[in-house]
């Protein structure tokens, strides 16, 4: 092979700590090398178009080039080999620039470091071989689960853009936490009126399949080709019946349901539509209220519905459908501020929760929107709001802001003196964290206009007292801008309640076999300029799921994961990374080692001549390695990266 | 945590406090007699020593950690596991050395302060979780002879009784609830008292008695609010600043508060119809009696001898 060497100066980044000529020449000294020079930025056009020639004036049969990380400009310069007529893999790349430059000072030393770098590089390149993608068919549908606003609005663009939708909500209603809210920031826009009718579209769509009241049971199946099965719950109704009339929940006699939508201010009946709007309008049965499931003695509903639907003895179904991508948009719930003994832990009925006073708000919650407290109905006077409960807080585990906290507190500041025009609302703030477009002359509103007092500092407890105007939680914090303690007798406190990942977000993190953090969030390809990719090839994921975002942003994300979907699913076939595990047939011994390490369950077990071998799905497999490293035979190998490649890399180490 | 814990007639080492022998010696009297009649033995260090609490550990915690090993290691030559002392501030400190013991620099200068091998297998508890624990408010009330009906209590736990939750181990750092357990099982009724590990005011009295007045003060009105007929404290401080101070914070507020402040053990012993002269109650300084007359308890002639001592 006639091996020419491009070594990086990366302006100065690599340059000031390297010695770039010097490793240059010393790459000509090195085994089949027949060309080496160093350019000022190798990425840039020019610098490009010098490898191209280079190849074409020397023949060259491989390159490698020494500049960044792989992640950056592999992709890059692998079009750039392409493009003078070499197959790409015929290509190798030195990381000069985060494993020496950046890393250490020492000039001499890093030129030696960089110099053994180009040697292994070189090395392998001498034995790779030219690989070729395969096309793949791909399923131009897509699953997309969660049915909240991200999730709405990815199905929605996806269909929109020709792909059939499969929409999986485990509610019995689609819409998420923004139908709960009464009113959105910074517009104090009606939180349904805007949501409602995309919802409705979601339920009219001709391309989209929408499973509410369902879940995910299993994920098999790979990028272009996934078999996802679909746990639907036993609802206790048969949907297909179902008007959404509402008369059964008129007749029935189990009046103490948990009321879910509501968040648990005030109770609801055993069977149930979870609000006026709701899509699909269906009702569903609370198997642990329902007298009759409990009993056997009731029936109430059954005799009130008009259209036979209630079906006492439905069961969970399970089904399968195949997909060709999934979008992951479980968003988030509210962590468990009970950890607050210094908030009462759940003592004091008149502490709620942000979520719960959005129900108290609204006019279709369980008070019709006028703000009475649950203690004794009363309307408050003094209502304290308390920001960062369970964010910004490493002694609960929450070290995170949760980013939205601030903006609806200053929202509900606002319409709580709309609601009560003799009330004075107190918000207990750590910072004001309002970027966005509006978001900062929104919270200087609630203050000025709405005359919120906006007090800085944490509130170390508070606790029921009574007071000659009846009985009140007096609220005790710290002004640290002020310097003292402050006392605040309220008739109402509404914890601004940090967000976490969704409940169940980890299991199926498992199912999708993509990865998730410390604290359940989804984990996005690249930070920066992956936000929307996962690791594992076609799950994109939209929404809170991925990181705590309000709903403009999750907006955003929902329409970003349709785009990257359609580009997917746009041909109607994929291209497969030929990066991948190959299996020696004569070698394996079929004992299954890397079918139970493969994390991405990319190796199968196959018979071939009636023995158990090992098969690699090469449009699953994901060329991470495992599997080679864990067979006893050396019988599955990677391509690109074999045992023999590594030991030459190894090798040439131990020669300098 | 080990087996032979919830035997009766297990022994304790037993740590009084400096406060055991002077100003709580009714904690100490009534600790003991409770002890006795529940059939755990407390067995007295030879020469304790103060426990390293707030003179010691403001200046060094090292020092204040060998103070507390110094009284560890006579436990260990008694071959007795687990101390109890009545105190939470004791306790809090001896909780504290153990947990730093762990750090070998910090044991190594402790070692060198004590001048003795440190103990190897020592374990602390307060009496009341130990009543809470192992003998259980079911076990104690099977003992109550003469429960303490028609009486409002409210338990107050002192800000160290349950903190730093991290090595204390026992209870709820915010709302704890073992003393009102406890005082429920004696036959009493308690008050939902949301300021229950709130500051008295502590040791700051000494400086500025003005400090335990306010802080002090707001317990008092608290209690006083919700209709109750003492409080119940399980803290030698405490019951010294709500009691012994309680005319300073009346004078403060310009209120006129009379509170009788129990210790809980008291009224333990009073349960069980222990004879008062062990129970130390005379040496209370705002007299009970009008408490204790609700249970039908309030003879004046065992009353009558408040600061006198004549009770002991």
């Amino acid at each position: 092979m006639r091996i020419g060497v491009f070594i990086c100066h990366c302006g100065s980044n690599i340059a000031a700590t390297v010695d770039v000529p010097e490793v240059a020449a010393a790459a000509r000294r090195m085994p089949e090398v027949v060309y080496a020079s160093d350019n000022m930025y190798s990425c840039s056009e020019p610098g490009q178009q010098a490898i191209v020639e280079a190849i074409q004036a020397h023949n060259l049969g491989g390159v490698v080039v020494a500049s960044c990380s792989p992640r950056m400009h592999e992709p890059t310069f692998r079009k750039a080999v392409e493009r003078a007529g070499l197959n790409r893999y015929l290509f190798e790349m030195a990381n000069i620039r985060e494993h020496v430059a950046w890393v250490g000072k020492h000039k001499r030393a890093n030129t030696a470091k960089a110099t053994e770098l180009v040697l292994m590089a070189v090395e392998k390149l001498r034995l790779n071989r030219t690989l070729a993608p395969r096309k793949i068919p791909a399923t131009r549908k897509v699953l997309v689960v969660g049915g909240g606003v991200a999730g709405i609005q990815a199905a929605l663009d996806c269909a929109e853009g020709g792909l059939s939708v499969v929409l999986v909500e485990r509610e019995p209603s689609i819409g998420g936490k923004m139908s709960k809210l009464d009113k959105t920031f910074p517009t104090i826009d009606c939180s349904s009126c805007v949501l409602g009718p995309k919802m409705v579209e979601v339920a009219q769509h001709e391309h989209i399949d929408l499973h509410a009241y369902s879940e995910i049971v299993s994920v098999t199946g790979y990028v272009g080709n996934f078999a996802v099965t679909i746990r639907k719950k036993a609802a206790y109704v048969d949907w297909e019946k179902c008007t959404g009339c509402g008369l059964c929940m008129e007749r029935c006699p189990s009046l103490k349901a948990h009321d879910r939508f509501n968040e648990g201010i005030g109770a609801t009946t055993a069977i149930n539509i979870p609000f006026p709007q709701a899509i699909p309008k269906k009702a569903t049965i609370s198997a642990a209220h329902c007298i009759r499931l409990k009993t056997g003695k009731c029936g109430a509903c059954a005799k009130a519905c008009p259209s036979g639907a209630i079906d006492y003895e439905d069961q969970d179904r399970e089904f399968t459908v195949t997909v060709g991508a999934v979008v992951a948009a479980t968003g988030y719930d509210l962590t468990d501020w009970k950890v607050y003994g210094e908030y009462g832990a759940g003592r004091y009925p008149d502490v709620i929760t942000a979520l719960q006073y959005e129900r108290l708000l609204t006019a279709s919650g369980p008070t019709q929107g006028r703000i009475k407290r649950p203690s004794d109905g009363k309307e408050p006077k003094t209502v304290v709001f308390i920001q960062c409960v369970g964010s910004r807080d490493p002694s609960v585990g929450r070290p995170y802001c949760s980013g939205f906290c601030c903006m609806y507190t200053a929202k509900q500041a606002i319409q709580t003196k709309e609601h009560l025009p003799d009330s004075q609302s107190y918000v207990f703030y750590l910072d004001i964290r309002a970027p966005g477009k509006g978001y900062d002359e929104f919270t200087r509103r609630a203050q000025e206009e709405y005359g919120a007092a906006y007090v800085r500092g944490r509130v170390s407890m508070l606790y029921p007292i009574k007071t000659p105007d009846g009985e009140k939680l007096l609220v005790r914090g710290a002004d640290t801008l002020a310097g003292s303690q402050v006392e605040v007798e309220a008739d109402l406190v509404v914890l601004a309640v940090g967000a976490g990942a969704a409940e169940h977000a980890p299991r199926l993190a498992e199912k999708l076999r993509i990865p998730y953090d410390a604290h359940g969030f989804f984990l996005e390809g690249h930070p920066t300029l992956k936000p929307i990719e996962t690791n594992t090839a076609g799950v994109y994921l939209a929404g809170a799921c991925q990181g705590l975002k309000d709903i403009p942003a999750s907006v955003a994300q929902g329409s970003g994961a349709a785009a990257k979907v359609l580009g997917l699913l746009s041909r109607g076939e994929l291209e497969s990374d030929p990066q991948t595990a190959g299996v020696n047939l004569t070698r394996c011994t079929g004992c299954g080692k890397c079918i139970d390490i493969c994390p991405y369950g990319a190796v199968q077990e196959l018979e071939v001549r009636g023995k158990p071998k090992a098969g690699v799905i090469e449009a699953v497999c994901q060329g991470c390695g495992l599997c080679t490293a864990t067979c006893p035979q050396g019988a599955i190998q990677l391509s690109h990266c074999t045992d023999n490649q590594i030991l030459a890399e190894v090798e040439a180490l131990c020669r300098c | 945590m080990n087996a032979q814990f919830n035997q009766p007639g297990r022994a304790f080492s037993y740590y009084p406090g400096c406060t055991g022998a002077s100003t709580s010696r009714e904690y100490d009297l009534s600790t003991r007699a409770v002890c006795e009649h529940l059939g755990l033995k407390l067995v007295d260090l030879p020469d304790w020593n103060c426990c390293g609490s707030t003179p010691a550990h403001t200046v060094d915690h090292a020092l204040s950690a060998a103070l507390c090993s110094r009284n560890f290691a006579q436990a260990e030559e008694l071959g007795l596991e687990t101390m109890l002392t009545p105190c939470p501030s004791c306790l809090k400190n001896m909780h504290n050395c153990l947990e730093r013991l762990k750090e070998p620099e910090f044991a190594a200068r402790v070692r060198e302060l004590a001048r003795r091998p440190l103990a190897k297998n020592q374990a602390v508890k307060s009496v009341l979780q130990v009543f809470y624990e192992d003998i259980t408010p079911a076990g104690i009330a099977r003992r109550v002879k003469k429960p303490l009906k028609g009486l409002r209590l409210v338990a107050y736990y002192g800000c160290l009784m349950n903190r730093p939750g991290r090595f204390m181990h026992f209870d709820d750092e915010e709302n704890p609830v073992s003393m009102d357990r406890i005082l429920e099982a004696l036959g009493a009724e308690t008050l939902p008292y949301p300021l229950k590990n709130e500051c008295c005011g502590g040791a700051a009295g000494i400086a500025d008695n003005k400090v335990v007045a306010r802080l002090s003060g707001k317990l008092l009105q608290l209690a006083d609010a919700l209709g109750a007929d003492a409080m119940v404290t399980a803290c030698p401080l405490c019951q010294m600043n709500l009691d012994l101070r309680q005319r300073q914070a009346n004078r403060f507020y310009g209120t006129s508060i009379t509170m009788p402040v129990f210790y809980f053990t008291q009224l333990m012993g009073l349960a069980f119809g222990l004879p008062r002269k062990k129970l130390g109650l005379g040496k209370l300084i705002v007299s009970p009696k009008s408490a204790l007359a609700k249970t039908g308890r309030g003879q004046p002639d065992i009353m009558a001898h408040n600061l006198d001592g004549g009770a002991l």
